[in-house]
């Protein structure tokens, strides 16, 4: 009988103008440049329903690093989640605001742009900017939310602050409902080349053809160089002190745990940072294991909500996706209920099983996505990094 | 050695290849307890030093220089030999991936 319930389930979405199903109705003021961050948060003091993030990029940077943090912003302007978009420039900046502006423009969704050299000044960039919002913000609250099915969402899969327990508990869980959207026809994004190195012949060994698999090596290949290149042992990075405090004595280590979150479905298609999949199932999304700048890559790429698992801790969130916090201990959960929204400690404990736990998630995404808040939501943990893969110039 | 405990901590070994197991709660110095494997055979091992939550102990002597399994695969080699019983963490087990600091000439 749940089964018949899983297959009719479904949740209270925005149907977008393109065919894609937002589960926010965001409209985001889009700062292209470090200068322009501070007026960009002062509309959003302003005006209500509307989000937006402080962040250090967006001038003198160049080729492929150029086109990646192009690629984000415009991915975030692009999230089905965003309503519409203020983007908000200086001016002088290598990535205009009106390059972006006119990228998102092409879909067709609700975009704006604000310069402050053209508009003479910060008091009167933020006066337009918020002008511009409230337009924005009317016309989004008159969107009502439908019933949508599960094969239009995008989830995205992360670690954090891991433990010895993650591959024990809160992963393998998360491989349940990753395998639960595939089969529903949804898309679900593993991440963090980094925490998969010693995994990758795993993940290889489950891609669709021989195309992907290649390319699940090379991208580990060049996350490794990476390290070589600088004559590094990644471990003073990566596992953390808290990963190791946790038991966790070896990346190989960490990575086997981390792999679980993939379930086991085919692997259908690799990549980058930021990008958009074309396949829909699971699919693996080049980014380093650092949370902030996987998660951000991953809400560019389209990912309507995420599963963040974690044995240490952690408050992150994002300022455009819902992101689902899960402990894989229960002491940890208890102690920090302020940040974490499920615990999956329970199979630990031999209370729940990994098939349990799954199936709680999934009922969680439901009503997340129908609009029940994180407590990321909820503390305003709005959080954004963008992987830089070349020196600022 | 004096067996203080005689007790059964609760552990997880993940697949039968492995060699070391998994301690889901604190186990005190010198207990002897049991563990078991997926197949659900048992194996008595005397746990030689505290063993934090989450943290691993070997299930069988492992030499050094060898690798070092969980999950039915490798995650690092032994830095020297490893006695049945024994912690096993970053003072005793090296990861081999990622590693720049490796390579000659730096």
């Amino acid at each position: 009988m749940e089964t018949n319930n899983e297959a009719e389930a479904k949740f209270l979405g925005y149907k977008r103008h393109d065919g894609k199903v937002g589960v926010r109705n965001h409209v985001l003021i889009l700062p292209t440049i470090t200068c322009a961050t501070q007026a960009a948060k002062q509309i959003t003091e302003l005006v209500h329903g509307t989000v937006s993030f402080i962040h250090q990029h967006g001038c003198a940077q160049v080729g492929v690093d150029y086109e990646q943090t192009f690629r984000t912003y415009v991915g975030l302007g692009l999230n089905p989640n965003v309503y519409g978009v203020v983007v908000l420039g200086l001016g002088c900046e290598t990535h205009q605001a009106r390059s972006v502006a006119s990228e998102i423009a092409k879909t067709g969704k609700r975009v704006e742009t604000v310069s402050i050299q053209d508009y003479g000044g910060t008091l009167s960039a933020i006066a337009e900017g918020a002008k511009a919002a409230t337009k924005l913000v009317q016309e989004a609250s008159a969107q009502m939310r439908e019933w949508c099915d599960f094969s239009e969402l995008i989830i995205g899969t992360e670690c954090g602050g891991s433990d010895a327990c993650s591959g024990l508990s809160a992963n393998p869980a998360v491989g349940v409902v990753s395998d639960m959207i595939v089969e529903k026809g949804g898309t679900a994004i593993l991440a963090e080349t980094t925490e998969l190195i010693g995994a990758e012949h795993l993940l290889a060994n489950r891609a669709k053809n021989e195309r992907v698999a290649k390319r699940a090596y090379e991208i580990i290949k060049a996350m490794e160089n990476r390290s070589i290149l600088m004559g590094v042992d990644i471990r003073t990075g990566n596992p953390s002190p808290g990963n190791i405090k946790g038991g966790l004595s070896s990346l190989e280590e960490k990575s086997l745990g981390a792999a679980n979150k993939a379930g086991k479905s085919q692997l259908n298609e690799v990549i980058d940072y930021a990008e958009a999949p074309t396949e829909k199932g699971l699919v693996w999304m080049d980014t380093p294991g650092h949370d902030i700048e996987q998660l951000t890559g991953m809400v560019a790429g389209g990912a309507q909500v995420v599963l963040f698992t974690s044995g240490r801790g952690t408050p992150t969130g994002s300022p455009i996706a819902p992101v689902i916090k899960i402990s894989t201990n229960t002491p940890m959960f208890e102690r920090m209920s302020e940040n974490m929204d499920l615990d999956a400690g329970t199979i630990i404990d031999g209370k729940e099983t990994v098939e349990d736990v799954g199936k709680r998630i999934f009922d969680e995404i439901g009503m997340v996505c129908s609009g029940k808040l994180t407590k990321a939501e909820i503390l305003k943990q709005h959080d954004f990094g963008i992987w830089r893969i070349g020196p600022t110039f | 050695m004096i067996i203080l405990k005689e007790e059964n901590y609760r552990t997880i070994v993940m697949r039968p290849e492995d060699s070391v197991a998994v301690a889901l709660e604190e186990i005190p110095a010198e207990t002897k307890l049991s563990v078991t494997f997926p197949d659900k055979k048992t194996k008595e091992i005397i746990v030689k030093e505290t063993i934090l939550f989450g943290h691993k102990f070997a299930i069988i002597p492992i030499t050094g220089g060898s690798y070092i399994m969980k999950y039915g695969e490798v995650i690092g080699k032994a830095l020297r030999d490893i006695e049945e019983g024994e912690h096993v963490h970053v003072h005793n087990l090296e990861g081999v991936r990622g590693r720049g600091d490796k390579i000659v000439g730096n």
